[in-house]
């Protein structure tokens, strides 16, 4: 507790997950309110504009948050993580500078329009205001992803002679390939927590009976865009992202499954508890020869275990990153099931009829929230010992000057705005849940 | 390219402050010149829709400085740290408050976002008043290019002093008056009715506070930080800026008598740009002066990245720049002529 590190990781996990809980609904509702805003155009039918007036709505709400909760984040690089900003700001700052520059201004100069505009506006121009904020978010969640990816697998840099690290190649920088993967896997999993928020509140006034078109759409939509998006999280993207972290982080893929030995046909362990004092998985269900296949591509590939590595390159926490990568593995199989059995009811046009089928879909949003923060956590954790992966050791990043009791003394403060921040979300997107989607017709 | 680079950074925060500026204005006035919910919902109307926008001046700001001179932000942002999470927490709940304010209509919630609002808007300009204050009065930055400041010590300056003391606050006070001058003239430009009388009405008090305060602020840096006008004589930049915030005031006062508030509101836009870039003239090439020992000092040419990510920076610099004032020209250009309060449920 008095060791000012723990706190400066504290406070940056806890900001950040709370953070990410708001743009993951951003990015993905920014595409699927596209996805309505062309359909409304292309058909001309008023309910497909209603329906992404509602989610305009929350959309607001939701953005307000995220920018809100975003702020300390940027400056905790500063703050908390004075020693890394230095050694590295000459890098990461062009992406978060670009942030600000391609991305920050795009979208806060066009959410009003988004949000006020649809009577001032054009229905092409409106749609035109969507666009820009799909377009923007996603940016923003480029260079986000290319600053962590630099973290994870830095290329591009040289050391200078002071001892920080320089840019040596934009490019190569910018479209490092862990950045590509790891954005394709996360801006999928955005959609399909959009897709699990949309289809729940489809779902929610099914089963109350109420805005019967709405519920319809917003149930069709859901589940659509949830299978598709589902089955892209983890196939491509999530393979890809496997095979990156065999190839750059192989020991961070051995505690993730818990691999203690090395050896070919490695099998891939579904369930089980590690034990890491004694060095296995107790009451382990495994499936021969799968690890080695999903890594490496063959099933008699060597998949090295924690053994092959000096122990002060482990993951600190490897019970934390096995459970969590489990967790987000397991869920996402969950969501595919989910999503699958939506849309068999869906074609068969035993959707709206089935009871069971529609609390599942109105009680699984959260699935891809937990999902998504465990699969951040798996990035994170994994990372460690390093806060640059081979570069700098998490230690040495931390603000010399600040001590423990500040970044305590913050980060409870924080904790109490989140609560506040946290209650309001849910009061006002509650309201606007019980007020329902408003038809242009019943307004005019 | 290391100067290229301060000067870049401090226009970006120079522009931050003109921007935000005029929000943080409409804020620290709000509940003086916007008495009932209709005034209150025009005055949010006219910032409404600009002020997200204008903050990320700040945080492209804060970018281009991590870019070009990290161990600046480094240094400052730790050094800082209890002053830079309050910063942090007025501006989130400000933004809060401007968001969330229309969503309910009763009046208890109104009036509880309406004084959020203001407050976080009073604090945010003594705060970074107080900031540029520290930036010119020095630090006690050591050989390790860190240092560590209270919130306060003993309110007097010296080679440890607090963040604040008596010479921050002075010019953290001068920022609130100025912004709150600023965002009268921004009020008075574009509203109308009783919101606009009551800005109109205050602008000159608030400018005439900003006169005696610049003189007595120039005065107090003379003191804290003797020689820093020397620098300016010899800086054509600083002489232009200096000429710059000059003719601004100037502008502030005719455009007033003139009744003409878009030419008064581009004359303290000119004041505030002008008056800081001066300052940065002033103190170039130093970014964090050290209180201990002039050889510690944090400058353009100790603390920049160097060529390559400079460089680099500058290429898509100059591609976003233009870009972001394209927006920004658009947005005043959509949002042209004088607000009105939108109906309700369909704007601040």
């Amino acid at each position: 507790m008095g060791d000012p590190l723990f706190w400066h990781r504290l406070q940056f996990g806890f900001t950040a997950t709370f953070h990410y809980l708001f743009p993951q609904l951003t990015m993905g509702l920014a595409f699927i309110i596209v996805v309505l805003k062309a359909l409304g155009l292309k058909t001309g039918e008023a309910r497909y504009n209603d329906a992404a007036r509602f989610w305009i709505r929350i959309f607001g709400i939701n953005f307000a948050i995220g920018v809100v909760t975003g702020i300390p984040m940027e400056f905790q690089f500063g703050t908390n993580w004075a020693q890394f900003s230095r050694f590295s700001g000459g890098i990461i700052g062009q992406t978060l500078g670009m942030e600000g520059m391609f991305a920050f201004f795009l979208e806060s100069s066009f959410l009003g329009l988004l949000v006020w505009g649809e009577k001032k506006l054009s229905p092409k121009g409106h749609f035109g205001a969507a666009l820009a904020l799909w377009i923007g978010s996603w940016l923003s969640g480029y260079f986000i992803i290319a600053t962590n990816a630099f973290m994870q697998h830095p290329v591009g840099y040289a050391l200078g002679p002071d001892g920080t690290l320089q840019l040596t190649s934009f490019w190569t920088f910018l479209l490092n390939p862990w950045a590509l993967v790891q954005y394709a896997h996360n801006m999928v999993a955005t959609v399909v927590t959009g897709s699990f928020v949309v289809a729940a509140v489809g779902a929610f006034w099914s089963l109350k009976g109420i805005h019967e078109t709405q519920a319809r759409l917003n149930l069709k939509v859901g589940t659509l865009l949830g299978l598709v998006f589902s089955v892209l999280v983890a196939f491509p993207t999530g393979d890809l992202q496997g095979k990156m972290v065999a190839k750059h982080q192989p020991v961070t893929l051995a505690a993730m499954e818990g691999r203690f030995d090395s050896g070919t046909h490695a099998p891939l362990t579904l369930i089980g508890q590690p034990n890491v004092a004694q060095r296995r998985i107790e009451n382990p269900i495994r499936l021969p020869a799968v690890l080695s296949f999903i890594a490496y591509g063959s099933f008699s590939s060597n998949v090295q275990g924690l053994e092959a590595f000096p122990q002060d390159q482990w993951p600190q926490n490897i019970e934390f990153l096995y459970y969590a990568f489990h967790i987000m593995a397991g869920l996402g199989t969950l969501m595919i099931l989910v999503m699958g059995l939506a849309a068999l009811l869906l074609w068969r046009k035993k959707l709206e009829s089935s009871k069971a089928m529609l609390w599942t879909l109105m009680l699984a949003f959260p699935f891809p929230y937990i999902a998504t923060t465990a699969g951040w956590v798996v990035t994170e954790f994994g990372r460690q010992p390093w806060l640059l992966y081979g570069l700098l050791r998490t230690p040495q990043g931390g603000s010399p000057t600040v001590n423990a009791g500040q970044t305590a003394f913050t980060t409870l403060g924080f904790a109490g705005i989140f609560v506040v921040l946290g209650i309001l979300f849910l009061f006002l997107v509650g309201r606007e849940l019980a007020h329902g989607p408003e038809s242009h017709a019943e307004k005019a | 390219m290391e100067m290229l680079w301060f000067w870049l950074v401090s226009v970006m925060v120079a522009i931050y402050v003109v921007l935000d500026g005029f929000d943080f204005g409409a804020g620290i006035l709000h509940l003086f010149v916007a008495k009932t919910n209709e005034e209150r919902r025009e005055v949010l109307g006219a910032i409404g829709p600009l002020w997200d926008g204008n903050e990320v001046w700040l945080l492209a700001g804060g970018g281009s400085m991590f870019l070009a001179f990290p161990k600046v932000l480094a240094s400052g942002f730790s050094g800082f740290y209890l002053a830079m999470w309050l910063v942090v927490w007025c501006l989130m709940l400000r933004g809060i408050s401007i968001e969330f304010r229309s969503h309910l209509r009763d009046g208890l919630w109104r009036h509880f976002w309406d004084t959020t609002f203001a407050v976080s808007s009073i604090l945010l300009p003594v705060l970074f008043g107080a900031a540029l204050g520290n930036v010119l009065r020095g630090v006690p930055v050591d050989g390790s290019g860190y240092f560590e400041m209270a919130l306060w010590t003993n309110f007097r300056v010296g080679t440890h002093p607090g963040i604040l003391d008596w010479y921050t606050v002075l010019i953290g006070v001068f920022a609130l008056a100025t912004l709150a001058g600023h965002g009268a003239l921004f009020l008075a430009w574009k509203t109308e009715g009783a919101v606009h009388d009551r800005a109109r009405g205050l602008v000159m008090k608030l400018w005439g506070l900003v006169l005696v305060l610049w003189i007595v602020s120039s005065y107090a840096t003379s003191l804290v930080n003797p020689g820093i006008f020397q620098n300016l004589s010899r800086a054509p930049l600083g002489w232009l800026a200096t000429l710059i915030f000059l003719a601004g005031l100037a502008l502030v006062f005719v455009g007033t008598k003139q009744a003409r508030p878009l030419l008064a509101f581009l004359g303290s836009s000119a004041f505030i740009l002008g008056i800081l870039a001066a300052s940065a003239a002033c103190v170039y090439p130093v970014m964090l002066r050290s209180t201990l020992d002039p050889a510690y000092s944090l400058t353009a040419l100790n603390a920049s990245v160097g060529g390559p990510g400079l460089r680099a920076g500058l290429v898509w610099w100059l591609i976003g720049f233009p870009i972001a004032l394209g927006y920004f020209a658009f947005l005043f250009r959509f949002h042209r002529g004088k607000v009105k309060a939108a109906a309700e449920g369909e704007g601040y």
